[in-house]
């Protein structure tokens, strides 16, 4: 269990999913989770986040591997799981005809050590929708619901499936404010989700998921790290890229041209953008749609996809080794 | 929303008011049973078509010789009037619940929390089942009352057979609700069971006056037990043997159905 002097809680080895058709949503990965952290699973629609999360939270039994989630089999020993952990499904999963402030005391009933339900409803913003029945409720209003029955007992361990899914740019982030408090007093959090930018703000780790695999794992700034940054530019009519100076000798390790439309990568963007910058200034060509952009998640995110998508746009993008 | 007071770690230490079983099934009751009084569909079909129907079984009744089969009206009628209540109050409401349920996630995201499988069952069905036994209580009294009926003359034959009844239904809209994709099929599953009682368990034509060889088969429906035993409970005149081999019949059923939960039943729908 200790690892770095950090408590393991949640423990993930070669888990595989296979749903009953013979599709197979999870092929052999392994995580761990340290106490206190939270863990994003980014990924593209179908990338197999919520199956691998369902797995966590014991809905179902494996096809293969092992989860532990506080050393516990989430799925055979639940009982001794459950009262520990709170989960958010992806998509709500209450009476529709029930009133908010009904729906939080059914769960306050279920869950042992429950704070006052109020409590909870007023952490999220719903304290004046006590009366409103769940049906009248917007997307968005349903997730702070669900969020807020997650946290009802003070788990020590928090699933939280797309939390901000159907969310406006200020619940979005009044969400994160929560999440990041919860962990400031130890929870952890394991969340899955397709922005980009949320796994960046709130994750201390994370992995990307494709194709049911997990294709890059660490602190959002060692998965940025693998990616290069960009240069995009237009050149003018009449300039080729075998005009530019030695691409090499700037610190450019790949480009691409579509059209006139010039992509590079590199590991050194100053000194390949200056060398370009210099030159563009030398010869008076003037660079339009110059965009100058240092590695980020979003790259890393589209690098993993593209790559394993394989060569579906290389009939309108041309790409060469510099 | 304020995020500043979480205050996590202290509430959390130690797990001052741990759920049990009954309390957690008493929490989920008490929510279906505030979601039953909402169901239209479910008060119809759970407390007027009990109350309404015997009216029907009492005007069949009289062009039935009942004294050949040693019956009165009352003992006619009141076991059908608990027949019915058990197939529409209990039965086919219970397998709208479950399907609905099912539906909205809710199921799903009981399974998340502490509650076991078995307790979520049994929670959401408790509401449906008290209302069948209420009734069940009521229309004895009604029929005592307007039917002249006496006195049961072995009441534990009746207490038994209606609380067989109760489980039992319980299990089969279980199962049934396993067969059931929507809402609104769950107005359709239902059916086959609720017109094979009807016409099968003695309800509206006591067994005693169908041909030897269809009544024994038609000892063998679920409901049919359940009617022998009230029945019997009035008339007294069931044999031991004969109110073992109701009981046997019943928890057959009931074994039946709890294989096929098992085997079947969803707790989400299908992807």
């Amino acid at each position: 269990m200790e690892a770095n002097g950090h408590e393991h809680v949640i423990e993930v080895t070669d888990l595989r999913r296979v749903y009953g058709g013979g599709f197979e949503a999870v092929r052999g990965i392994s995580f761990s989770v340290r106490r206190g952290e939270i863990f994003a699973l980014l990924g593209t629609n179908g990338a197999g986040k919520t199956s691998t999360v369902e797995l966590l939270e014991g809905l179902a039994a494996p096809a293969g591997g092992r989860v532990r989630v506080l050393g516990h089999d989430p799925y055979t020993d639940r009982a001794a799981v459950r009262p520990r952990t709170g989960v958010m499904l992806q998509e709500g999963g209450f009476p529709s005809e029930l009133t908010v402030a009904e729906t939080a005391r059914m769960w306050a009933g279920c869950v042992s050590g429950a704070r006052p339900p109020a409590e909870v409803l007023a952490l999220v913003g719903l304290e004046s929708k006590g009366d409103v029945r769940v049906k009248q409720l917007s997307g968005g209003q349903r997730r702070r619901l669900d969020l807020a029955l997650a946290l009802l007992g003070d788990p020590e361990v928090l699933f939280l499936d797309e939390p901000t899914t159907g969310l406006d740019a200020e619940g979005r982030r009044d969400t994160w404010e929560l999440v990041s408090a919860l962990r400031a007093a130890g929870t952890t959090v394991l969340l899955t989700t397709h922005y980009l930018e949320e796994a960046e703000q709130l994750a201390d780790r994370l992995a990307i998921m494709h194709d049911g695999r997990i294709a890059a794992t660490g602190t959002p700034a060692e998965v940025t790290a693998t990616q290069p940054s960009r240069i995009t530019f237009e050149l003018p009519e009449g300039y080729f890229v075998g005009d530019l100076p030695p691409l090499a000798e700037l610190g450019v390790t790949g480009h691409e041209t579509d059209g006139r439309i010039i992509r590079l990568r590199t590991r050194e963007l100053q000194r390949a953008a200056t060398g370009l910058l210099v030159w563009a200034e030398r010869t008076g060509v003037e660079l339009r749609r110059l965009d100058v952009r240092s590695a980020s998640l979003e790259e890393a995110f589209l690098g993993i996809a593209k790559a394993v998508s394989g060569g579906k746009t290389a009939q309108t993008t041309k790409e060469y080794a510099a | 929303m304020s995020a500043t007071n979480t205050e996590a770690p202290a509430a959390r230490a130690p797990k001052a008011a741990a759920t049990t079983p009954v309390s957690r099934m008493a929490a989920l009751a008490r929510a279906e049973l505030t979601l039953l009084g909402r169901s239209k569909g479910a008060l119809v079909a759970g407390l007027f078509v009990p109350l309404v129907l015997p009216v029907s079984v009492r005007s069949a009744a009289e062009e039935m010789d009942l004294a050949e089969a040693g019956l009165t009206i009352g003992t006619l009628v009141l076991p059908a009037a608990i027949g019915f209540s058990l197939l529409f109050a209990v039965y086919s409401t219970l397998v709208g619940v479950f399907v609905v349920r099912r539906e909205e996630l809710v199921l799903k995201r009981l399974r998340t929390g502490e509650l076991r499988d078995t307790e979520i069952l049994a929670g959401s069905a408790m509401p449906a089942a008290a209302t069948g036994l209420l009734q069940c209580l009521l229309l004895t009294a009604g029929c005592a009352v307007l039917l002249d009926l006496s006195a049961p003359s072995a009441p534990h034959l009746a207490v038994l057979g209606l609380l067989l009844g109760l489980v039992m239904c319980a299990a089969l809209a279980a199962a049934t609700s396993g067969f059931t994709r929507t809402g609104e099929s769950a107005q359709v599953t239902p059916m086959p069971l609720l017109l094979v009682s009807m016409i099968g368990s003695g309800m509206f034509v006591p067994l005693e006056l169908l041909p030897d060889k269809v009544a024994s088969v038609c000892e063998l429906l679920p409901l049919t037990p359940v009617v022998t035993l009230v029945r019997g409970g009035w008339t007294g005149d069931l044999s031991a043997y004969e109110a073992l081999g109701a009981v046997a019949t019943a928890v057959a059923w009931t074994a039946v159905a709890v294989f096929a939960v098992r085997r079947w039943f969803r707790w989400e729908p299908r992807r």
